[in-house]
């Protein structure tokens, strides 16, 4: 008989499902674009069930992980922090990763992994700067959609320097530019290294080594991934599951949870 | 049930209960009371029998009793960077004579309770009241508070004598560290901080008052250099021709041997105290170690403290003999945790440790503050060791010593917005004990003293991060 786990990862700007049979194959995932406090949660797990045809009966095992994992005390049997099971995520994708860069909404992370485990980790302080928050706020400035910086900032011919760590300051540095009439390609370009720059500072504390995997929402962005390469000087792996990747690693933490119960 | 309080502590508590009471009692009679940092030489002023208080240990009691946030407010109001050190705020608005207060209604003369404050009423099945109206549990009258608002003792001294005066100066909050008197003279050393230096030379401005001060150059080798040391003492013996000349009085050398006596007997009882720390499981948490560093800092030169601290020494081994801890959970994991707790969220800290079984079995502060000396010279070099006074390598190795002895798995660092200086070498540190001790370290944003600079769920999220790998490393080394 098959086992069906279900891992929810609640963060603070999108609600995301995973659905595994067996901890191998994946059978259903679901992303909703609003996170903790919302109807996000309960409106993932509804689309991840309708996706698979499942109900929640069917679910041995479902573990809650990110930000708002505490509000889901009733919907899963566990909760974990969200560095373990992006840890897990990353690892089943990529077996032989060492280093994963997290960036998610609100959060920064760099997890060291072996064999498979995190073993140590770094997050950001009490500022955006570096987050996905931060690109938002410089997409609504700009004008432009959050997901079109990537493409546009290829297109770049001149560096253009943003400077502020502080993500009002930086805002206030781009507006400025503008003012000048500065190619918003330049500017976003220079964005992007401003990310890679607060983000490389990060992961040199914990050390980087390869495999490095970047997840979460911000590794769809090719313009922070290649400014991060160029600031870390390693190849930087990605997957298309890149934002499920969290939720992915609950999956997995629940299947070996399961696992572990039906054992003892 | 209350909680059992062994007599050690018991003890611990009359000995700073009696620093605060004589120090009202010598202000109330006219004597001179002093301000003093918290690694200043205590053997100096214990020569001249003066009375002395630590702003520091002042500023951790107003942020556990939740007024940090209003006394930093007024400090900032008073043009003092929010940047600065939260216990140096606190202190300047103290000093400035700004005092939390509780809301007075002048018609009744009664206190203004806030209807927010309070924890929930139980019935006597011991399950929370749900208000019927709200469909909030109800409060207990019985743990209801007054609104606190900012006062001012020196706007109070100056109106006329009737009802209001009496009044607001009945309202200052009630607890020990909001009734410390106003200083005569401070006492600088340096070694704890150099924010201390601008923060007393403020003081000393503001209430026009002699600076006592004792300066201790940052210490870039592991050995005290014995220029280093002539340094230093010379100021020694300048520090006693000014304390001389303050008081009036000789220096008296047996009172200050007596004193020196007692600090070395009150250090050596409080690292025996700290060493029980090394039982598996330990006899009590190591938050319990912040709560008695208040002894160590306002009273280790008194022999009552080194009485308190031997009496709790026998109260341990007694507990470690029977197997008795006062950690109110079963001990998983044991951590070291860096620097110092964020006071007004002490509970909060406290939490998802309890949670998770982790058990805070070493702090800094015991080497910090466990120095024995057998002359003046030594006590130079001892007075010359601080926690921000000297080189990362005596750092690494004070902590790397305390995590193998106290067999710690994990690191909790506190990265505290209001000392830079401690944090600032953290990050180095924490990977120098991943790579020497092979354990984990995870680091939080917070403050020592002022609320606004912590975050519940960021910090949540960093120790379940840490047991986490704590947890997998463990399991890696069990293969």
């Amino acid at each position: 008989m098959s086992i069906y786990t279900l891992g929810i990862d609640i963060g603070s700007t999108a609600s995301k499902c995973v659905m595994l049979c067996d901890g191998r194959e994946i059978v259903a995932k679901s992303l909703i674009a609003v996170g903790a406090g919302t109807s996000g949660p309960q409106r993932a797990i509804a689309q991840v069930l309708e996706e698979s045809g499942k109900s929640r009966e069917d679910m041995a095992f479902s573990l809650a992980t990110g930000y708002g994992r505490n509000s889901m005390r009733e919907l899963a049997d566990q909760q974990m922090s969200e560095l373990s099971c992006h840890a897990r995520g990353a690892s089943f994708l990529f077996p032989d990763v060492h280093t994963v860069v997290d960036i998610g909404g609100q959060d920064v992370k760099v997890l060291q992994i072996e064999n498979g485990v995190m073993t140590n980790f770094v997050m950001n302080d009490k500022c955006a700067a570096g987050t996905g928050r931060f690109l938002d706020v410089m997409a609504r400035v700009l004008e432009v959609k959050v997901e079109d910086l990537g493409t546009l900032g290829a297109q770049s011919t001149k560096n253009i320097s943003i400077s502020s760590t502080c993500t009002v300051f930086a805002e206030s540095e781009v507006i400025s530019q503008l003012s000048m009439d500065t190619d918003k390609r330049d500017i976003i370009n220079g964005i992007h290294h401003s990310v890679a720059s607060r983000v490389a500072g990060l992961a040199h504390r914990v050390g980087v080594r390869d495999k490095v995997v970047m997840t979460g929402g911000v590794a769809q962005n090719t313009g922070v991934v290649k400014a991060l390469e160029e600031e870390l000087g390693h190849i930087i792996y990605t997957s298309p599951l890149t934002q499920y990747n969290g939720a992915l690693g609950a999956a997995l933490f629940a299947y070996q949870k399961y696992q572990k119960e039906h054992r003892d | 049930m209350a909680k059992e309080v062994s007599p050690g502590v018991l003890a611990l508590r009359k000995v700073v209960e009696d620093v605060y009471a004589d120090a009202r009692k010598a202000h109330a009679e006219g004597r001179l009371v002093g301000w003093s940092s918290s690694k200043f030489p205590c053997e100096l002023a214990a020569a001249f029998d003066l009375d002395v208080m630590y702003p520091e240990n002042q500023a951790a009691g107003i942020a556990a009793n939740r007024d940090g946030e209003i006394m930093c407010k007024a400090a900032e109001d008073l043009g003092f960077d929010n940047d600065i050190c939260g216990y140096a705020r606190i202190s300047l608005a103290y000093a400035a004579g700004k005092r939390a207060s509780r809301k007075v209604d002048f018609e009744t003369g009664e206190y203004v309770i806030n209807p927010a404050s309070g924890k929930p009423l139980k019935d006597e099945n011991g399950k929370v009241v749900i208000d019927p109206e709200t469909g909030k549990p109800k409060k207990d009258p019985k743990t209801m508070q007054p609104y606190t608002v900012l006062d001012d003792i020196y706007e109070i001294e100056a109106l006329p004598e009737g009802r209001e005066k009496e009044l607001r100066k009945a309202a200052i909050k009630p607890y020990r560290q909001m009734q410390m008197p106003q200083p005569d003279f401070v006492l600088c050393c340096n070694n704890i901080c150099n924010c201390m230096t601008k923060w007393y030379e403020n003081i000393a401005r503001m209430r026009n008052i002699p600076l006592i001060m004792i300066d201790i150059p940052y210490n870039n080798t592991v050995d005290v250099h014995d220029t280093n040391v002539a340094y230093v003492r010379a100021q020694f013996d300048h520090a006693i021709h000014q304390l001389e000349e303050l008081t009036g009085k000789k220096f008296d050398e047996k009172k200050f041997e007596e004193a020196c006596a007692n600090a070395n007997r009150t250090a050596s009882a409080w690292l025996r105290v700290c060493d029980y720390l090394q039982y598996k499981p330990a006899p009590y948490s190591g938050f319990d170690l912040f709560n008695h560093m208040a002894d160590v800092v306002t009273a280790r030169g008194r022999v009552a403290a080194a009485e308190a601290f031997e009496l709790l020494e026998k109260d341990l081994a007694e507990a470690v003999k029977v197997g008795k801890t006062t950690t109110p959970f079963p001990e998983q994991y044991r951590v070291m945790f860096e620097g110092i707790p964020c006071w007004p969220k002490l509970p909060n800290l406290f939490k998802p440790l309890k949670e998770h079984g982790v058990n805070v079995t070493a702090v800094v502060y015991a080497p910090a503050f466990g120095f024995v000396y057998n002359n003046m010279d030594e006590m130079v070099r001892a007075y010359y060791k601080a926690p921000n006074s000297v080189c990362i390598e005596q750092g690494v190795s004070w902590r790397e010593g305390i995590c193998r002895d106290n067999k710690v798995d994990g690191v909790l660092v506190h990265y505290n917005r209001s000392c830079k200086p401690w944090s600032g070498y953290m990050a180095e540190m924490q990977r120098r004990f991943t790579e020497d001790l092979g354990v984990p370290c995870a680091g939080f944003d917070g403050d020592q003293a002022d609320p606004r600079n912590f975050n519940e769920a960021q910090y949540e999220t960093r120790v379940q991060g840490l047991v986490e790998a704590m947890e997998a490393n463990k399991a890696a080394k069990e293969g």
